[in-house]
């Protein structure tokens, strides 16, 4: 097997809670990703789910080093993201990117087109002069199916679509390896996420990226991706091939989720038997002993309540934390 | 059949719909619905003229002749606002008196936005003990009594400049030190407002995808959150400059401000009080003047917030 | 049980909104019926006037900018759009509820939850303060709120989510309204959460025997809870259809190539998603010809210059165009 061009070592992100009037005391923290490991191979994307406080946005932040960790380490390319400094960090970031979830924050509002483009180029003095960035610029707007002549507008000109664009332009100016995709078609209509879906496929397959694809949309991570990663309340539960994990859930949360999705047929709907879960998720500052799913798990034990269940292999390629499944 | 373009992939988007307005025309638009605005602006521009124009009328050696023959005369014919104590005409002496006075309230105005910005950028954007220190320090300002200090850092330095000569005209050098001494004890309240909206801007997704980017910190904090802060800076500068205008009359109606022979709205005030009722033309014409620059740009100001506030959708 | 007693018809409603860059055409002649009983989903983009027709319906729109240009709503042989103010109080919140995406938004921050419950209790009702205490903390139960007595005194922003989605419903019912409007009232939940609610709802629409509209953009969603669909495009309705027939048989092409863009969380990957060219329409134009024409894949020379009616092809499945899909060439 090939070395993975990502590896994550029990990659942990804390943000304490801080307290007190005059002096500030850490009183607590949220635990959003509490120690989570993980390889992408090079040309692969691995799909991240989970729900809201799972951690997986941190997660992609943080292994990019956008947050510092807590503890952990990431390699990207062999280099070690929250140990390097200076030149290597900016390699770093010119070789890993991110496409953020909201395309109307994610552009500077006061920044025309090409200036947002060509922000990498600038600042990792990609190319030599003001006209070969703007040909540089051109070039990527057509990548991405813009008009060239747009170039000196503003983001507030376009659409949402549009701007998911040019977010994509922008981190694909310093030719990266890897891309963060955090949630980048969740704020898009319908027909809209389609059409960026297939942008990012393309471009995957043109220029050889590979992806994290964080999202919540179950269906389109089994349409996107290779391997799909769940995640609940900071750790990860359930990691597999993307057809393994659809068709044979072996966690109890990833069971529970799959039988939440809808699905575009009546007469299947109709015939279901959900698993429905009771009660809210818990809060990623105190969270539960043990196995972190226990108490709205429809099979736990005394054990799970007890005992942090091992992060082991219960197939080829398919890796599990519960007590409750063989391998 | 499709009839519009022949699409490989169908992922060409069309043209962009945009609007016609950019972000300059919208904040025009808005600001000239605001007619108290508007009117603010026609008086600012007329009192501009009135100062700056009125010097191609008028010298300055006119202005400053003194004739106590005809001191203390009411308006008239010769003398449309009257004369002073010691004999000067007050309108030649207000066409000059008007020059200082814009330019100490636009220079304060400036010293001051230069220092609020620079503290409050910093203080907002590093956060943390940067943060702590310098906010106290601004706290600390905040609750000096500028009046107070004005009035004390005055007396002491007015005296120890020298008289400058520009455009060969000879200005008091306490007109330099009033306006540096109004921008450093004025910047406080940019400070905390451009500490505010930093704090803010930098969790916005598009200061993350800067870091991403790999953009070193003070081209994010000067190309990429200070643009966005335009709005409450700009009100502010404008708000500044009224409040540089006052305060210069304050301090020198107290005699302790622009000494002569420069001429300001502010000093010509200084021995008014005594003749309050029976020479009132010495009092009328400078007040009403500061009264009325005051007014004009704090409408202006009004007008701009409003213009350059981003929550406003409408047009 | 479904009785076959249609209670609501709303006929060529058109909504527009007056701004200062120019008028929204928003709704463009929306008609269509509910029977009792029945839940009838309102599914399109953002944009195309599903939450505005439902809004006008209720008379919540804004009236400067908006307006309602014409149209009818008879609900029960009255028009609600004829009704004085004060009558159509009557009507909101007992007879016809809404329930929005956002709870926050929605509930008062400052009022505690039974608060706002009995509120709705008293206005509608001739209970007394005690009774209304009690209808109020059976409600909180009846939507699945643990230990509903005491969460009573709770403000909202104690309450979860999915809780206050709860909340919001409980208020919505607490008449027992013949219909409950609900906007998209699952969007912003986690999809566990959505699935909670979802039964939820079904299971009080059962025991309570009331019809629902249920606008939403998610058609995973309206397959698992509709008896009727409506499809919106522009302010249109472009088709119409039993639940069923929608999906096994679309008829208009938006409908279609909204079905051909959505992944499957069922299925393997079999090929790429087909996504629509083209974008969004510009409200901001008054319609001529079809609004769907320009991204339209079957669009022929008809469709550009005349706007298609909706009309009724098969039993209770109608659409608005001109071509037949299956053939590809005009009706």
């Amino acid at each position: 097997m090939n070395e993975p061009l990502v590896r994550v070592e029990n990659l942990t992100k804390h943000f304490p809670i801080r307290s007190g009037v005059i002096i500030d005391r850490v009183v607590g923290a949220v635990r959003a990703v509490d120690g989570i490991s993980f390889d992408i191979q090079k040309g692969e994307t691995l799909g991240m789910v989970g729900e809201s406080g799972c951690g997986k946005t941190t997660a992609g932040r943080t292994l990019l080093g956008l947050y510092p960790a807590t503890s952990g380490r990431t390699l990207i390319d062999n280099l070690s993201v929250h140990e390097s400094k200076g030149a290597d960090l900016m390699k770093i970031r010119r070789k890993a990117q991110m496409i953020f979830q909201d395309p109307y924050a994610s552009l500077n509002p006061r920044w025309t087109v090409n200036a947002i483009i060509s922000e990498p180029l600038r600042v990792h003095k990609l190319m030599g002069s003001k006209s070969d960035r703007d040909d540089r610029v051109k070039e990527l707007l057509e990548l991405v199916g813009l008009n060239v002549r747009h170039m000196n507008r503003f983001p507030h000109e376009f659409s949402g679509g549009q701007r998911q664009r040019i977010g994509i332009a922008r981190a694909l100016a310093s030719d990266p390896l890897f891309i963060v995709c955090d949630e980048p078609i969740s704020a898009l209509d319908v027909s809209i996420q389609a059409q960026v879906v297939n942008l990012l496929e393309k471009l995957q397959d043109q220029l050889g990226l590979t992806y994290l694809f964080v999202a919540h949309d179950l269906s389109m991570v089994r349409h996107i991706c290779d391997r799909v990663a769940v995640m609940y309340l900071g750790v990860m539960v359930e990691i597999a091939e993307r057809d393994d994990l659809y068709e044979r859930p072996r966690h109890p949360y990833t069971q529970a989720l799959l039988s939440a999705v809808p699905l575009p047929d009546p007469r299947k709907e109709r015939a279901r038997q959900r698993t429905i879960l009771t009660g809210d998720v818990p809060s990623p500052i105190n969270p539960p002993t043990g196995c972190r799913f226990h108490p709205r798990c429809p099979i736990a034990v005394d054990r799970c309540k007890a005992e942090v269940p091992e992060w082991k292999d219960v197939a080829p390629g398919h890796k599990v934390a519960c007590h409750l499944v063989e391998s | 059949m499709t009839t519009t373009q022949n699409l490989p992939d169908q992922l060409l988007v069309t043209e962009v719909e945009s609007p016609p307005l950019t972000l300059a025309d919208l904040t025009w638009r808005r600001f000239r619905r605001h007619k108290m605005a508007i009117f603010g602006a026609f008086v600012l521009v007329f009192l501009f003229l009135y100062s700056f124009g009125g010097a191609f009328f008028v010298t300055e050696k006119y202005a400053n002749k003194t004739n106590t023959k005809e001191r203390l005369q009411a308006p008239s014919a010769a003398h449309p606002f009257g004369t002073d104590t010691v004999g000067r005409d007050i309108l030649a002496r207000t066409i000059y008196g008007g020059q200082i006075s814009i330019v100490i309230g636009l220079t304060a105005a400036f010293v001051e936005v230069m220092v609020g910005i620079l503290i409050g950028a910093i203080a907002g954007y590093f956060g943390g003990k940067i943060d702590s220190l310098l906010m106290r320090f601004t706290e600390a300002m905040l609750n000096m009594p500028t009046l107070l200090i004005l009035i004390i850092m005055s007396k002491f330095f007015s005296d120890k400049i020298a008289n400058v000569n520009i455009l060969g005209r000879t200005i008091s050098g306490s007109v330099i030190v009033i306006i540096f001494i109004i921008g450093l004890t004025s910047w406080p309240y940019l400070a905390r407002i451009v500490r505010a909206e930093f704090l803010s801007l930098k969790e916005r997704e598009f200061i993350l995808a800067a870091r991403a980017t790999g953009t070193p910190n003070w081209e994010i904090i000067f190309k990429h959150i200070l643009p966005n802060t335009i709005a409450p800076v700009v009100v502010n500068a404008t708000l500044g400059v009224a409040n540089a205008i006052s305060s210069e009359a304050y301090v020198s109606f107290l005699g302790m401000g622009v000494r002569a022979p420069t001429a300001t709205w502010g000093n010509m005030l200084e021995n008014a009080y005594r003749y309050i009722e029976t020479a009132y033309w010495l009092w009328l014409f400078p007040g009403l003047l500061i009264v009325l620059i005051t007014l004009s740009i704090n409408f202006l100001g009004d007008g701009l917030r409003d213009a350059l506030d981003p929550r406003s959708r409408t047009v | 049980m479904t009785d076959n007693h249609t209670f609501l018809e709303v006929k060529d409603l058109k909504t527009r909104f007056h701004t200062p860059e120019g008028t929204v055409f928003a709704v463009n002649g929306v008609s269509f019926s509910l029977k009792e009983g029945e839940t009838l989903a309102v599914v399109g983009e953002s944009g195309c006037g599903k939450s505005v027709t439902m809004m006008s319906l209720l008379r919540l729109i804004s009236i400067p900018p908006g307006k309602i240009e014409c149209g009818e709503v008879i609900y029960r042989d009255k028009d609600l759009l004829k009704l004085t103010e004060s009558e159509m109080e009557h009507i909101r919140g007992k007879e016809i509820a809404m329930i929005f995406q956002d709870p926050m938004t929605s509930l008062n921050p400052v009022l505690t939850v039974g608060r706002q419950l009995t509120e709705t209790l008293r206005t509608h009702t001739p209970m007394n303060p005690d009774q209304c205490r009690e209808r109020a903390i059976t409600l909180l139960d009846w939507v699945g709120i643990p230990d509903a007595k005491n969460r009573l005194n709770d403000h909202p922003h104690q309450f979860s989510g999915g809780m206050r989605q709860r909340v919001m419903i409980a208020m919505a019912l607490a008449c027992t309204p013949s219909l409950l409007i609900a906007d998209e009232p699952t969007t912003a939940l986690d999809v566990t959460i959505q699935a909670q609610i979802i039964e939820l709802v079904k299971r009080l629409k059962q025991d309570v025997g009331m019809a629902m509209i249920w606008i939403t953009h998610d058609l995973g969603v309206v397959a698992g809870m509709a008896d009727r669909v409506i499809v919106m495009y522009a302010g249109f309705i472009v088709e119409e259809a039993l639940v069923d027939d929608l999906y096994d048989n679309p008829l208009h092409p938006y409908t279609m190539a909204l079905l051909q863009a959505l992944p499957r969380a069922d299925r393997r990957r079999e090929k790429n998603l087909k996504s629509i060219q083209g974008s969004p329409p510009n409200l901001l134009a008054e319609p001529v010809g079809c609004p769907f024409a320009p991204r339209c894949e079957f669009v022929k020379e008809r469709c550009v210059r005349e706007n298609p009616i909706l009309t009724e092809i098969t039993g209770g499945h109608k659409t608005a165009c001109w071509v037949d899909v299956k053939t590809g060439g005009l009706r």
